[in-house]
């Protein structure tokens, strides 16, 4: 099989340096954008699934998958996800971020 | 649900790159282990990642490895081993 | 890997971009009615509420009653939920040391974890490192959190690539004998419930 082929978030045995072993608590936004994970996978809503998340954390480019943080990736794959499936436009994100950059608060 | 793998099988996983998300991991593939425990039938997520339903629910396998035959470089004990989930359609005997 | 953990504001791209993106992502949700401010609000709380404490109950009542333990070990989401912790669906699997083997956690294509249980897995097990060396060199990745594991014990990983989420039950260290419940849970860490360390001896 062509190592080619392998997805680059498919990880097991290749080879890497020593486990930093530092703690980071999770920042505030970051537990914002997990819990907006769970709301939209709950059954009550069945807006996505967990799948769908993995897939478009997957589909964002070993680049991208490299060097964005943990969360990063999460809100990257939701939005995507998320204007697949037509329930956000991607106009109306792109507005509302440089809307809430003028407003200067995250 | 009826599996067509019963504990103790021997079973190899396919030597396959189908394009799209899958969970059976590259180091696997193409591998020989020993069928642990039948964990029960679950949607498949290769459609489920897509927005499609994942029936029918695939019979999802526990899958024994043992390390020294995985990795050629091993250098730890002979009983090493490594469970992996893994669907029936990735199994074969 | 980069370990890209923000904290508060910032300007730099693409690091600011991710919390905009959020937010945005929040505000235009809220609008369209998919949840609420509320929704989020507690959904955060639920994620604060949940910690190691809760696996190390689960642990503890293992260690003082043998029938639990052998439930905790058949089904181990319906043995867990014996003690009125909310598993949501969880499919756990619990894994016990013994003198003879010695298990190790990992999911090798993203993070699953037991969350229920243990709540948010540390950065560490996220990380590629851990992610691609726990499968193909666990004793050497045991050795770096300072757990030795003889060569006549089997090393058992497990990769959680499917829908089971797995639990490790932890060797009860000698020297606690006639400890209460509360006392032998307080003894348990997140790490040896993940499988990279064992649980100390008191004193």
């Amino acid at each position: 099989m062509d190592e080619k082929n392998r997805g680059h978030h498919d990880l097991g045995g290749l080879p890497a340096g020593p486990v930093d072993r530092s703690e980071h608590a999770a920042a505030f936004w970051e537990k914002r954008i997990d819990a907006m994970l769970r709301l939209l996978i709950h059954k009550d809503r069945a807006v996505m699934r967990v799948d769908e998340l993995r897939r478009g954390i997957e589909s964002l480019g070993p680049e991208a998958y490299r060097s964005l943080g943990y969360y990063e990736r999460w809100i990257a794959s939701i939005a995507h996800i998320l204007v697949e499936k037509g329930v956000l436009r991607r106009d109306e994100i792109e507005a509302r971020v440089e809307d809430i950059r003028r407003r200067g608060r995250t | 649900m009826t599996a067509m793998f019963a504990v103790g099988d021997r079973v190899r996983v396919r030597r396959a790159t189908p394009p799209g998300h899958v969970r059976t991991p590259w180091y696997v593939r193409g591998r020989t282990g020993v069928v642990e425990r039948i964990c029960g039938a679950f949607g498949n997520p290769e459609d489920l990642a897509y927005g499609r339903s994942g029936l029918p629910k695939r019979p999802l396998y526990r899958v024994r490895f043992s390390q020294r035959e995985l990795w050629a470089d091993y250098t730890g004990s002979p009983r090493d081993t490594v469970d992996v989930e893994i669907y029936e359609h990735w199994l074969e005997q | 890997m980069a370990h890209q953990h923000s904290v508060g504001v910032d300007d730099e791209e693409p690091q600011g971009y991710y919390q905009l993106l959020a937010t945005a992502v929040r505000e235009l949700l809220i609008e369209k009615g998919v949840f609420t401010a509320d929704d989020v609000r507690h959904a955060i709380e639920a994620i604060d509420a949940i910690s190691p404490a809760l696996g190390a109950r689960v642990v503890a009542r293992a260690w003082v009653d043998p029938a639990y333990k052998e439930r905790l070990l058949g089904d181990g989401s319906a043995a867990v939920e014996e003690l009125g912790i909310e598993m949501a669906g969880t499919n756990l699997v619990v894994v016990e040391n013994t003198p003879e083997v010695h298990n190790l956690v990992v999911c090798t294509l993203c993070s699953c974890y037991p969350r229920a249980l243990l709540g948010l897995p540390p950065a560490w097990y996220k990380s590629a490192a851990y992610r691609s060396r726990a499968v193909r060199e666990p004793r050497a990745v045991l050795a770096e959190f300072g757990t030795g594991v003889e060569d006549g014990i089997e090393v058992r990983v497990h990769d959680s690539t499917a829908d089971m989420r797995y639990l490790v039950l932890p060797m009860r260290p000698p020297g606690t004998e006639g400890m209460s419940e509360e006392e032998l849970a307080r003894l348990v860490s997140r790490d040896t419930m993940i499988g990279v360390a064992r649980v100390a001896a008191p004193g």
